[in-house]
């Protein structure tokens, strides 16, 4: 079978709808029947995503493909791109200005969440053009 | 899973068939059928949620009575803490206390006496750390069914202790039976309950496989005749039936159970909706550097539930002001939780969400379900029994209902119709007039 594909805008800069594409997929993964273990970690990942989407990527779009194996998550943005991927790994460092830190977000653990709650997770980060991350939950 | 008996119910004869209560289930656990609201029992929570939006009183709580406690040769009333919200100017409960025995029971064990035991058992259990952090509350058996249906993820946070009035009920029949000589059986423990919730509790415990609780019978049928029996309460009557504390009669309004902690990071929600919204962010993360999670599904706690009489907000303050002359807290454990505090069996993820037991299966529903969804117009307007286009979607390809229910997408078959069957009369007129061949 071909498997399921979701596509999702997310606009930038509005944190209050942050979470309704990671909370969309959620609700598909539970009807599916997915174990707790597999949504938790799609959500959590994806919600991360999709909030640096907002904060960093100025908006961006999600591609979510699942199939009988795995949760493939794919966010693109067109921000300003990630000029030092392996310090932006580094848990606790952030560039997120004061405005959102305020906001209790931009904390430094995005990117080291996605990677801790993904089984794969690829990083593409041209300065400038934007960043495309690629994260699989497996489902076994 | 097992059969499970429900304490909401519909009385068909009342209902109309509106959608009040299918817009605002939780669980979507509701539909229209056939012109009467149908509760689909495996994903009722009995949060009450409908009981208090009908219009027409057709939803009902169905609890036990006071004539059932004839079979009982001793009677102990177990008074919700919230109970005690329901009346104006009470400076103490033992007035209340003493009406319950005036009124006909036996003996009378304050549940917010055993809900300082459980608070007393929580704080152990925080600092021992054994738990995953936030900690979740369990005493709401609404929101327990919630995170057993909604959110599995969650459950390994969840509080393994028994409800206070689950502990009340133990603690009151082990000692009145062995004061009295009494056999257990021989005792019954009435819980006076502001809650529907609670009943199916009783019934169908979750995280221990028998209660104690033998009758749950609603604030509001023992009101009226606890009021009367109030006034025949001599006032120099003090035989300190009051033991609880304010951490006790605190437990019945929101908050009261997450201060009792007294941990300065925790988060207290009420009411179903907030509630949901909370799991939501907890499942994602997002509420990170807590030690405790209280959730009520009745806003503002247990004085919210829809058996009580009195306004939430003002019961509410009225136990606020109660809980101002009693000690912090009066009952203690020592430095171990007893076996009747804490849960024996584990609490299972009920999957009553998912499409299929097989995933395949399910994937290809998730994708018709998306395809019939596209179909329809997203106006969630309730008209054909389900809360919203997308809860139609999935009935539809669960076999529950057909596309047609929907009343736009049948109104567009119907002008394809009429369309169709002008377009053959002009014809035939055409033909007749000999303009076509």
């Amino acid at each position: 079978m071909k498997g399921l594909h979701y596509h999702y805008q997310v606009p930038g800069d509005d944190f209050t709808r942050a979470g309704e594409a990671s909370g969309a997929i959620k609700a598909a993964l539970k009807k599916l029947g997915f174990s707790p273990q597999v949504v938790r970690k799609v959500a959590i990942a994806m919600y991360e995503g999709e909030i640096n989407l907002v904060i960093h990527g100025g908006g961006g779009e999600i591609d979510v493909d699942i199939d009988g194996e795995k949760v493939t998550m794919v966010l693109a943005d067109h921000g300003p791109g990630i000029p030092d991927i392996q310090k932006a790994m580094e848990e606790g460092w952030s560039t997120a200005p004061d405005n959102v830190r305020s906001l209790g977000f931009g904390a430094g653990m995005g990117l080291p969440n996605m990677k801790k709650y993904s089984d794969e997770m690829t990083v593409e980060s041209v300065v400038g053009e934007g960043t495309t991350v690629t994260m699989v939950v497996k489902l076994v | 899973m097992e059969e499970y008996v429900h304490s909401v119910t519909l009385d068909p004869d009342a209902c109309r068939g509106c959608i009040t209560c299918v817009k605002r289930c939780p669980t979507e656990a509701i539909r229209v059928r056939g012109g009467k609201a149908r509760i689909l029992k495996e994903r009722c929570i009995d949060c009450g949620e409908c009981i208090r939006v009908c219009p027409h009183h057709a939803k009902r709580a169905v609890t036990d009575h006071l004539a059932d406690w004839n079979r009982f040769r001793y009677k102990i009333a177990l008074p919700a803490p919230a109970l005690y919200g329901q009346f104006n100017n009470l400076d103490d409960a033992e007035v209340v206390l003493e009406g319950l025995r005036a009124m006909g029971f036996d003996g009378v064990y304050e549940v917010a006496a055993a809900a300082e035991l459980v608070s007393d058992a929580t704080r152990l259990l925080l600092s021992q750390g054994a738990l995953e952090r936030p900690v979740i509350s369990s005493a709401c058996p609404a929101v327990l069914r919630l995170i057993r249906v909604r959110f599995p993820e969650l459950l390994d946070n969840v509080l393994p202790l028994v409800a206070p009035v689950e502990l009340a009920a133990r603690i009151a029949k082990r000692q009145a039976a062995r004061r009295l000589g009494l056999d257990p059986g021989e005792i019954g423990c009435i819980f006076i309950s502001p809650c529907p919730a609670k009943m199916t509790a009783a019934k169908n415990p979750l995280g221990t496989g028998r209660s104690d609780i033998d009758l749950v019978v609603s604030v509001s049928e023992v009101y009226p005749a606890l009021c009367a029996a109030m006034k025949t309460v001599p006032e120099a009557a003090d035989q300190d039936l009051a033991t609880a504390g304010r951490t006790g009669i605190g437990w019945g309004r929101s908050g009261g159970e997450a201060a009792a902690t007294l941990h300065e990071r925790y988060l207290a929600a009420d009411g179903i909706e907030n509630v949901i919204r909370v799991l939501e962010d907890m499942e994602d993360e997002k509420l990170r550097g807590l030690d405790f999670v209280e959730l009520n599904a009745c806003s503002s706690g247990c004085v919210g539930g829809v058996l009580n009489i009195e306004n939430p907000y003002v019961a509410a303050v009225r136990l606020k002001r109660l809980g101002r002359y009693r000690p912090v807290s009066c009952n203690h454990l020592g430095d171990s939780i007893p076996p009747e505090a804490k849960w024996d069996r584990e609490v299972d993820y009920a999957p009553v969400m998912q499409l299929d037991a097989n995933p395949f299966r399910a994937m290809e529903l998730l994708e018709q379900m998306g395809e019939v969804e596209e179909r329809l117009r997203g106006l969630d307007c309730g008209s054909c029994g389900a809360p919203s286009c997308h809860a139609l979607a999935e009935d539809v390809v669960r076999g529950y209902a057909v596309e047609d229910s929907c009343i736009y997408v049948l109104q567009e078959k119907l002008d394809a119709v009429m369309r169709s069957m002008l377009e053959q009369h002009d014809l035939n007129a055409k033909t007749k007039e000999g303009a076509a061949p």
